[in-house]
C-alpha cells in the first residue's frame, strides 16, 4: 500500500515537474500570444548596443572636448578626463565670436524658416484644395524639383544673385522662400498638401455658405485645423537652415565676396584658420594651441543649440512624422 | 422647317472657374519661383557647360565651346571622374544598407517594448545634428567608426577579389559604419509609422492559419510595407548627394571660382553629377517597381479578359444591326420593286 503511495505521489512530482518545465519554456521561448524572455532579451541588447553605436560620437566628443593637452596626450586616459577643463570652450567660442555668430545664426535659420512655413502652406493649400489645369504637371515639377540636386541650378543662380547684388545678404535666402523654393521646400509642400487634404471639404463648404471668402476660409478653418503640420514643418525648416553650410557659405556668408552674416555652422567649417588667427592675435600663452578638444568644443557650442531645442521639444520631433501622414492614411 | 433647339455646350460652371483661379493664385508664388529658380537655371546651367565663361571686370564674357568642357572632365581631370565612380558605387551600396538598417531598427522598435520612446529619441538625434561641417570633425577625429571593429583584413581581401572603385566603396562604407547608421533617422521613424498603420487583423488571421512570424513578415509586413521602401530609398539617395560630406559637391563650388575653369567647367561637372544621381534613383526605382504582386498580376490578366470580352461582343452586336439594317433594306427594295 505505501509502495504504491510512494509510486502515485512520485507520479504526480513528475507531472508537476513536467508543467514546470513548460511553463519554464512557456516563459523563455514564448507562445502565440506573448513574446518570451528570450526574444525580449535579445530585442533589449540589440537596442541597447545599436543605441550606444548612434551616440558614441556623440559621447566622443564630450569626453575629448573636456579634455587638456596633457590628458589628449595621455594614452591611459581613454575617456574620463582628469579634469573638467573648460577653457577648450571658452578659447573656441573666443575665435567663433560665439554670441554675435550665435545671434546671427539664429536670424538666418529663423527669417527663411517662417517664411518658407507661410508659402509652403499657401502652396500646399492650394495644391490640396483647387483644381486647376495643369496640377498634375505641376506636381511633377513639384518632385523633380526635389530630386534634382541643387548643385545643378547652383551656378545659374549665383550669376542671378550676383546680378541683383543680393549675394552676401539675407535676401538670398528670403527671396527663393518667397517664392516657395527654400530649403527642402518640395517636402514641406508635400507635407501641408497631405494634411490639408484630410481637412473635411464640408466644413469649408459650410463657411463659404456663411459668407466666407476663400482665403478666410483658408485662415480660420484650414490653418488652426494644420497646427502640428505648421510645428512639423517650423521645426524641420530651422533645423535644415541651421545645419546647412554649404549654401549659406555660397549665398550668404559668402566664398568670392564677403557678407555681414555668418552662422556657427559656417564657422566651425573654416574653424581651423579662424582659430589659428585669434590664437596669434591674442597675447602668448592665453589660447591653449589648436588641437582636436578645442574642435570637438567648438563642434559642441555650434550643435548644442539644436541640441537643447530638441531635447526640449522632442515629443514635436519624433511624433511628426506621424502625424504628417507621409506614409498615407 | 422647325429650327433646331440651341444645345448648350457644357461649360465649366462659374464657380469651379472661380475657384481654379483662386487656385491658381494659392500656387502662384511657387509658379513664378518654380520658373525664376528651376526651369530657366536649368537651361542657363546646361547653355553654360557647352561654354566657356570668363569673368571680366565689365562683366561675363560667354563664349561657346561646344563639348570641350566634358571632353577636359573626362580626359585631362584627374579627380572628377575617379570621384563620379567612387560615388555611384557608395551610395549604391549605401542606400540598401541604410534601408535594411532602418527597416530592422523599427521592426525591433515595433514590439511592445518599455522605454520606446527614449530609443526613439536617440535614433532620431543625428537627424538634427548631422551637417557637413560637424560629420568631417568627427571623421577626421576618428569618432566615425567603430573601433573595436578591425577591418584591415576585410579590405585586403576585397582589394584582392573585386575592382577598386568597388573595393574602396565597400571598405569606406565599412569605416564610416556610424556615420552610414546616423543616416537612418528619418527612415526608422518612417518606417515605424508605417508599420504601426498595419491592420493587426491581417496578423491574427495570418497566425490562426498557422503562420509563423518569419512567413507573417515575408507576406504581410514587407508588401505592405514596400511603398515606404521605395520612399525611403529615394530620400536616402537624395540625402547622400546633397550631404556636404559628399566630396563632389565641394569639388563642383570650388571649381566654379578656380580661375581656370569657371562657371562652364562646374556647371558640366554638375550635369554629370545629376545624372549619376538620377541614375541611382533610377536603378532603384526600377528594382523596387517592376516586381508587382502576384494577385495583382491575376487581377489585371482578368480585368484584361473582361475588356476583351466586352469589346467582342459589342462589335457583335454592332455587326448583328448593321446585318439587320441590310435586311431590311433590301426587303425594302424588294418591296419597291
Amino acid at each position: 500500500m505505501e509502495q504504491k503511495l510512494q509510486k502515485l505521489s512520485k507520479k504526480l512530482k513528475n507531472i508537476k515537474s513536467d508543467v514546470n518545465k513548460d511553463k519554464i519554456r512557456k516563459l523563455l521561448m514564448g507562445s502565440r500570444e506573448k513574446d518570451g524572455l528570450i526574444k525580449l532579451l535579445v530585442v533589449y541588447v540589440l537596442l541597447i548596443c545599436i543605441g550606444f553605436v548612434y551616440l558614441y560620437p556623440l559621447l566622443y566628443m564630450i569626453s575629448k572636448s573636456f579634455m587638456n593637452l596633457d590628458d589628449l596626450l595621455d594614452t591611459s586616459i581613454n575617456w574620463i578626463p582628469s579634469s573638467f577643463y573648460i577653457k577648450n570652450y571658452f578659447d573656441a567660442a573666443k575665435s567663433m565670436n560665439y554670441l554675435k555668430t550665435f545671434f546671427q545664426s539664429i536670424v538666418v535659420a529663423g527669417v527663411p524658416t517662417v517664411i518658407n512655413v507661410i508659402i509652403c502652406s499657401f502652396v500646399g493649400y492650394g495644391f490640396a484644395r483647387f483644381n486647376f489645369p495643369g496640377k498634375k504637371i505641376m506636381m511633377g515639377l513639384l518632385i523633380f524639383s526635389y530630386i534634382l540636386p541643387s548643385t545643378i541650378t547652383m551656378m545659374p543662380t549665383y550669376v542671378l544673385y550676383s546680378d541683383m547684388k543680393l549675394v552676401g545678404t539675407l535676401w538670398a535666402f528670403i527671396l527663393p522662400a518667397l517664392l516657395g523654393q527654400g530649403l527642402n521646400a518640395p517636402i514641406f509642400i508635400l507635407i501641408f498638401y497631405q494634411f490639408f487634404k484630410q481637412v473635411p471639404k464640408v466644413l469649408i463648404e459650410a463657411a463659404h455658405i456663411d459668407g466666407a471668402g476663400f482665403f478666410k476660409s483658408f485662415l480660420r478653418i484650414s490653418i488652426p485645423s494644420a497646427i502640428p503640420a505648421i510645428i512639423t514643418v517650423f521645426l524641420f525648416s530651422i533645423v535644415w537652415y541651421w545645419n546647412e553650410s554649404y549654401l549659406t557659405q555660397l549665398y550668404i556668408s559668402g566664398v568670392f565676396v564677403k557678407g555681414d552674416w555668418t552662422s556657427l555652422i559656417v564657422q566651425l567649417k573654416g574653424f581651423d584658420a579662424n582659430y589659428n588667427k585669434a590664437a596669434a592675435v591674442s597675447t602668448v600663452g592665453s589660447m591653449v594651441s589648436n588641437n582636436e578638444s578645442v574642435r570637438m568644443a567648438a563642434t559642441m557650442l555650434s550643435i548644442a543649440p539644436v541640441l537643447l531645442m530638441y531635447f526640449i521639444l522632442q515629443r514635436y520631433f519624433v511624433e511628426s512624422i506621424d502625424r504628417t501622414g507621409i506614409t498615407g492614411e | 422647317m422647325s429650327k433646331k433647339p440651341k444645345v448648350k455646350k457644357v461649360k465649366i460652371g462659374k464657380l469651379e472657374r472661380r475657384e481654379a483661379l483662386v487656385g491658381l493664385i494659392f500656387v502662384l508664388p511657387w509658379i513664378i519661383g518654380v520658373f525664376m529658380f528651376l526651369i530657366i537655371p536649368l537651361f542657363q546651367s546646361f547653355q553654360f557647360a557647352l561654354a566657356n565663361i570668363k569673368m571680366t571686370p565689365r562683366g561675363r564674357v560667354i563664349t561657346f565651346a561646344g563639348i570641350t568642357n566634358y571632353t577636359q572632365i573626362w580626359l585631362e581631370d584627374a579627380q572628377f571622374p575617379v570621384m563620379l565612380i567612387k560615388y555611384f558605387w557608395e551610395t549604391l551600396l549605401s542606400v540598401p544598407v541604410i534601408v535594411v538598417f532602418a527597416l530592422i531598427i523599427a521592426m525591433l522598435l515595433n514590439g511592445k517594448i518599455k522605454f520606446k520612446g527614449f530609443f526613439r529619441l536617440i535614433f532620431f538625434l543625428p537627424v538634427i545634428i548631422v551637417s557637413g561641417p560637424v560629420m568631417n570633425l568627427l571623421t577626421a577625429q576618428g569618432a566615425a567608426t567603430i573601433p573595436a571593429m578591425n577591418i584591415t583584413g576585410i579590405q585586403t581581401a576585397l582589394e584582392s577579389l573585386l575592382p577598386n572603385a568597388m573595393a574602396s566603396a565597400i571598405s569606406d562604407l565599412f569605416s564610416n559604419m556610424i556615420m552610414i547608421l546616423w543616416y537612418s533617422g528619418v527612415q526608422i521613424l518612417i518606417f515605424l509609422s508605417a508599420l504601426q498603420k498595419i491592420d493587426s487583423s491581417l496578423y491574427e488571421a495570418a497566425k490562426i492559419d498557422g503562420g509563423s512570424a518569419w512567413e507573417c513578415f515575408w507576406k504581410i509586413t514587407l508588401p505592405t510595407i514596400k511603398p515606404m521602401i521605395l520612399l525611403n530609398a529615394v530620400y536616402t539617395v537624395i540625402f547622400l548627394s546633397n550631404n556636404e560630406h559628399n566630396a563632389i559637391i565641394n569639388i563642383i563650388q570650388s571649381d566654379m571660382f578656380a580661375g581656370n575653369k569657371g562657371y562652364g567647367y562646374a556647371s558640366a561637372m554638375a550635369w554629370m553629377y545629376a545624372i549619376a544621381e538620377t541614375l541611382i534613383v533610377g536603378i532603384i526605382a526600377l528594382l523596387l517597381l517592376t516586381r508587382k504582386d502576384a494577385y495583382d498580376k491575376q487581377v489585371k490578366r482578368v480585368k484584361k479578359e473582361i475588356k476583351k470580352q466586352a469589346r467582342a461582343l459589342k462589335i457583335a452586336r454592332r455587326r448583328g444591326k448593321r446585318n439587320g439594317a441590310k435586311i431590311t433594306k433590301t426587303i425594302k427594295k424588294a418591296e419597291k420593286h
